[in-house]
């Protein structure tokens, strides 16, 4: 278990009730379950104590936990006879966008997803989910597939943002962002958006312009990461949690603001402990939400898509 | 009173308070350095008579220089909500908006205008790098979505010039939510078949580039304009090198691929004017002597008519 900066408490208890255990193993005839039992009870008072009211710097840092679940992860266990589907034809393929045909509940869908990576190795594979142009241009094409043959589009969001390197500005970056963002409010097929991590700005956007947008309890949506926004607006990065409260980047203040449609719930203590808990809750959120596009009109769809968006942010906090 | 203050005192007050030539009067070229004068400047749209280098000019008097005798129609933005989020940094953002409206006297970062080039009317919009670094919030994007909806409803063309250093902060996720919003606009224009044309300018970066800025069907930049999705800091910082000359600036990106042109800012009216006039099936522009201001007046007041008709009435 990889335990975050404000769990280490936890950490401590936890691991005395292991110790315990591990003692108990060796030693015969030894008994500390009663003692062990106890931490356990301290350990869960302390998770719940620390998640009732996490704040946004923490959720933060719950958002990029690294054994959070990423999309890899969902489309292996919400999707059957998953066939990724590579390149955007003009360059290359981005590892950091894993997407292609699958059924969801026996329907054909398009599922699109940022992958980060799980470790080192795999990280470096799909750069830690940040996008290059071919990889929103891959994606271009197949929201523009799921719209000719009229399958339903899933995106998962989990990206710190679009790749910033040389390479990627000079194919154009700022383009592939802006027709994948495009295309999004284009398709005629329900589109839906589930941001499982971070969102992080334009690299998020660009597979988020959704008929749906859900997010999980403790993931992030947002301009700019905190860090960044504290270096620029306060002159010090290390105002990062004034950043993170200023911005508004929960799902909570996202939903009050109306950005964001649902509020996924996650485990207590976070996606990363329980991950078939929090992937179940996903796939059936998204199953109501496809159920209720279902039998939409493409006119409709792409109306009440663009709608959506026109009104956005017309009444502020009280949306 | 006595022979020091009335006779000493005021020689040497002369000294010291000469009257001191207005600083604004003369502009230094932040790339040769060469002192302009205002007045030279201005006629030279702000652009260095030494070096052309393109410096920022405001969207009205960007307007003024554009439209035929100076002549245009704002066109009315709905406001947003004010300070959406409450949001505070080391200052207010309300009190932050309050001083930048006071210093440029604009109401926020974009000023949409109508009216004739050319004798072909246009709908435009222009991006104010000088009020928060042209920041993209939602009165943005609402003068945005604004602008393309006049120009459906008038079908008349949309000329777009971008100035910007991105998302405002500030407006935090209702800034980005502004790049699927003035999408939206340019999908208007899109399927009323009205072009849509760019103009960039130094520097648009960002959310901006990221979404309306690149969205044009004919992308024109202005010389040496720095366009981007990240910014070079953050390139050099992520990828611990230094980046080559002239990275990011518009000839750079033209090299790649990424713009139809660029070109120099006294020859971008008649370079929009050739453009939009061929993508409207319109005749020839007439490069002729405009009528007086009072004469084109009345033709905006008739532009039922088509303009090449106007044009040779006058």
């Amino acid at each position: 278990m990889n335990y975050l900066e404000f769990e280490k408490p936890l950490a401590e208890i936890e691991g005395k009730a292991e110790e315990l255990r591990a003692m108990a193993r060796k030693t015969e005839g030894m008994d500390v379950e009663k003692e062990a039992a106890a931490l356990d009870r301290k350990a869960g008072e302390l998770l719940r104590d620390l998640y009732r009211n996490l704040d946004p710097w923490r959720k933060c840092q719950v958002a990029r936990h690294p054994e959070r679940p990423h999309a890899s992860a969902y489309i292996s266990a919400l999707f059957t006879e998953y066939t990724p589907l590579a390149g955007d034809r003009n360059f290359s393929d981005d590892h950091a966008v894993m997407g292609g045909l699958a059924r969801f509940n026996d329907q054909p869908v398009v599922v699109i997803g940022h992958e980060k990576g799980s470790d080192t190795k795999t990280r470096i594979h799909h750069n830690f989910g940040m996008a290059r142009p071919e990889g929103y241009r891959k994606a271009v094409r197949l929201m523009d597939m799921a719209d000719r043959f009229r399958l339903p589009v899933i995106t998962l969001i989990d990206t710190a943002g679009a790749y910033p390197g040389k390479g990627a500005e000079e194919r154009g970056q700022s383009e592939a962002i802006a027709r994948s963002t495009q295309k999004c409010l284009e398709i005629g097929v329900p589109l839906v958006s589930v941001i499982i991590g971070e969102g992080g700005s334009g690299g998020a956007v660009a597979f988020a312009a959704a008929n749906r947008v859900l997010m999980l309890e403790h993931s992030i949506y947002s301009v700019i990461s905190p860090e960044g926004c504290a270096s620029i607006l306060w002159k010090d990065a290390e105002k990062m949690r004034e950043a993170a409260t200023a911005l508004r980047l929960t799902a909570q203040d996202l939903l009050k603001l109306g950005v964001i449609d649902e509020i996924i719930k996650e485990p207590l203590g976070g996606a990363q402990r329980d991950v078939d808990g929090v992937i179940a809750s996903v796939g059936a959120a998204i199953a109501a939400v496809l159920k209720d596009l279902d039998g939409r009109k493409p006119a409709e769809l792409i109306r009440d898509r663009r709608q959506k968006f026109l009104d956005m942010g017309s009444k502020g906090l009280a949306a | 009173m006595n022979w020091i203050s009335n006779y000493v005192r005021p020689k040497i007050n002369s000294l010291f308070s000469r009257r001191e030539v207005p600083e604004n009067l003369w502009t230094k070229c932040p790339e040769c350095g060469t002192m302009l004068f205002h007045r030279e400047l201005a006629d030279n749209l702000n652009v260095c008579s030494n070096c052309d280098h393109h410096m920022a000019i405001t969207p009205r008097e960007r307007f003024q220089a554009l439209f035929d005798g100076g002549i245009f129609t704002e066109v009315k933005v709905p406001e947003p909500i004010v300070d959406p989020l409450h949001f505070r940094d080391q200052k207010k953002y309300t009190d932050r908006m309050k001083a930048t409206q006071k210093a440029t006297g604009e109401k926020d970062a974009m000023l949409v205008a109508e009216g004739q080039i050319g004798r072909t009317p246009i709908v435009t919009a222009a991006q104010d790098f000088s009020f928060m670094g042209g920041s993209m919030g939602m009165y943005v994007g609402n003068a945005i979505i604004a602008g393309a909806e006049r120009a459906v409803k008038k079908k008349a063309p949309f000329v777009l010039f971008s100035a910007s250093g991105g998302a405002r902060m500030q407006e935090g996720i209702l800034s980005l939510m502004q790049m699927p919003r003035t999408t939206v606009a340019v999908q208007m224009l899109k399927e009323a078949r009205l072009p849509y044309i760019v103009v960039l300018t130094h520097p648009t970066t960002g959310g901006v580039t990221a979404s309306y800025a690149m969205l044009g069907d004919v992308q024109i930049a202005e010389p040496n304009a720095l366009i981007c999705f990240a910014g070079p800091r953050v390139i050099e910082q992520t990828i611990r090198e230094k980046l080559p000359e002239g990275f990011q600036r518009a000839e750079y990106l033209l090299d790649h691929g990424m713009l139809d042109r660029v070109t120099h800012r006294k020859n971008m009216r008649d370079e929009l004017i050739t453009i939009l006039r061929m993508l409207m099936r319109e005749t020839p522009a007439v490069k002729a002597d405009l009528p007086s201001p009072g004469k084109a007046e009345s033709t905006v007041a008739t532009a039922a008519t088509p303009p090449a008709t106007t044009a040779a009435k006058a």
